[in-house]
């Protein structure tokens, strides 16, 4: 047993030495079970964030105001339903299946982006989810591209590109409004006020109070620290707000000449709280909904394993 | 032919295929995140998008024939139900998957042959607008003839939902190949096509389906028509509210 251990911490300091290195891990490699645990747990959250979030901004799917727009949003809620799909594959690279980690979903054991609990009641919302919850998304996932596992660093990739284009047109629909008439402006400046403070807390807790992070930033699952990287998004969002002529709800913003940074007020971490444990605005029927329409398709899938297996078994029959 | 009648004729034409794609884009989008599995919600996207390109180039069309000077969007987000000139087959609300495959499988075996027909249009914009689409109906086709044999020859609770989406449809199909009176000048100087002439190898097609599929062809017992004359099902007015609700609440905008 003895020699067991040594080899078990052995691999443990040739695997922290590929990490320090600067080596991705791939799935055959060895791994200790706590850095395969903790990157199922980020990864399928990421998936099922890209999966739940499709409902908000589908929502507006059938009441886009152009055709244009219509095609736009839709083909951008496809991406965000494609970056489930690689993300789930990433994540089956360690050893979870895709049932599994849906079953995780609807039970509540896994979480998704809190964010997503928020409703989208107008059409502005559409666009501050593209600039903001894209963007403060890209400003996690850029940082993600050199995570230390590669399959999820080469999905990061991918992801990053349609993001950056999901943020473009976000904010490209959102100046529409916000230099069209008085009431476009105010439908803005109403989304900007309710989405600024849920998309400063995409990025969690403060560091100190962060529960997974140290271990996560020495593994390198995440590169940068959250209060780093919620900065970032600040100092980038500051002036696009102001290129649109909007206000960010925030009394405390001001430019910080020593820091070089800008100076932010403290986010209300009951409300973060309270979201995240379950009493956000849609946090039941964005699961209910995930479950409904699992349960409505149970006899689609079934037909489809009916059909592939009477389909074979006609094979083997002429084959044989 | 009087030119005037003549361009009057083309524009409702051109309109009426631009309704068609709309409100069939419109009810296959209503899919996504509602589908029985993530690829699905995929897949079924892309053709909602197709069908909803496909209403731009049409309005597009029409836009430029209108002798109002309505944009494209006008002509989609600005316009009542009686001014729609769909077929009424793409109007129906979506059901359940089978509903949406069955009638999928329907209209896309009708578009094939149609699109082919129309890409020899003395038109040219039109031909060019087939031309283009016939590939993507292509491509629905193959999916929809895959669905229709996968939920006809799955489970039993799959063939019952797909006979009786069928049963639910097929009074709605005749209207494919009625073509009235403006149409029948448009299909004299060579510019429409003659949807009449379609129906017997529609028929047929759809009857080989069928029977592999395992499904059993409704009898012609009931018919009802009306779209290509505004006069719709009540399920029409619904849509449009949907889809025209910001241009109406917030009229004369740029989004």
């Amino acid at each position: 047993m003895t020699e067991f251990k040594m080899n078990e911490a052995e691999l443990e300091k040739v695997f922290q030495k590929r990490i320090d290195d600067e080596q991705k891990i791939e799935p055959k490699d060895w791994m200790p079970e706590k850095y395969r645990k903790n990157l199922i747990r980020q990864i399928s959250q990421h998936a099922h964030s890209e999966v739940i979030g499709m409902q908000p901004e589908g929502n507006w799917i059938t009441r886009a105001p152009t055709l244009r727009r219509k095609m736009v949003l839709l083909a951008k809620v496809q991406d965000e339903g494609g970056h489930g799909l690689y993300l789930y594959s990433s994540a089956e690279t360690l050893g979870i299946s895709r049932e599994e980690m849906v079953e995780a979903l609807q039970t509540g054991a896994a979480k998704y982006a809190s964010i997503f609990n928020y409703p989208t009641l107008t059409w502005a919302d559409v666009g501050a989810i593209g600039w903001l919850v894209d963007g403060a998304a890209i400003v996690n996932q850029i940082s993600l591209q050199r995570t230390s596992y590669g399959p999820y660093a080469r999905a990061m990739v991918r992801v990053c590109k349609e993001e950056s284009f999901h943020q473009r047109q976000g904010y490209e629909s959102l100046m529409v409004l916000a230099f069209g008439n008085a009431e476009q402006k105010q439908m803005a400046q109403d989304a900007l006020d309710r989405w600024w403070w849920p998309s400063l807390m995409m990025f969690g807790p403060h560091d100190a109070d962060s529960a997974h992070s140290s271990q996560s930033m020495k593994w390198k699952i995440k590169r940068k620290s959250n209060d780093e990287l919620r900065q970032s998004f600040v100092d980038q969002s500051v002036p696009q707000a102001e290129y649109l002529g909007l206000k960010i709800p925030d009394s405390n913003l001001k430019w910080n000449e020593e820091r070089g940074h800008y100076d932010f007020g403290e986010i209300d971490w009951d409300e973060f709280l309270r979201v995240i444990n379950g009493d956000g605005m849609c946090n039941r029927d964005r699961i209910s909904h995930h479950v409904k329409v699992h349960n409505e398709g149970q006899w689609v899938r079934d037909a489809m394993r009916a059909y592939e297996e009477k389909k074979r078994a006609r094979e083997l029959k002429k084959s044989a | 032919m009087n030119q005037n009648v003549n361009k009057q004729a083309l524009f409702n034409y051109v309109l009426a295929l631009g309704d068609d794609a709309i409100t069939m884009g419109h009810r296959l989008s209503e899919w996504c995140r509602n589908a029985p599995f993530l690829e699905e919600d995929l897949a079924i996207g892309n053709v909602a998008l197709d069908f909803i390109g496909r209403a731009q180039m049409f309005y597009q069309y029409a836009a430029e024939l209108d002798d109002q000077g309505r944009s494209e969007d006008d002509l989609a987000f600005l316009r009542d139900c009686r001014d729609f000139r769909n077929l009424l087959i793409y109007e129906l609300p979506k059901g359940d998957f089978a509903f949406t495959m069955v009638r999928q499988m329907i209209v896309d075996l009708f578009n094939m042959e149609f699109l082919e027909q129309l890409t020899k249009s003395s038109d040219e914009r039109l031909s060019a607008i087939a031309g283009k689409c016939i590939k993507e109906s292509r491509y629905h086709l193959r999916r929809s003839h895959d669905w229709v044999l996968r939920l006809g020859d799955g489970t039993e609770e799959s063939h019952e939902r797909a006979q009786r989406a069928l049963v639910d449809i097929w009074g709605y199909t005749p209207e494919l190949f009625m073509v009235d009176e403006s149409e029948q000048q448009l299909v004299q100087a060579g510019i429409a096509v003659d949807r009449a002439a379609l129906m017997s190898v529609w028929d047929n097609r759809v009857g080989q389906i069928l029977t592999e599929a395992k499904l059993q062809k409704p009898e012609d017992s009931w018919k009802v028509e009306g779209g290509r004359r505004g006069v719709h099902t009540e399920h029409l007015g619904h849509m449009l509210s949907e889809l025209q609700f910001l241009q109406r609440a917030y009229p004369g905008l740029q989004w």
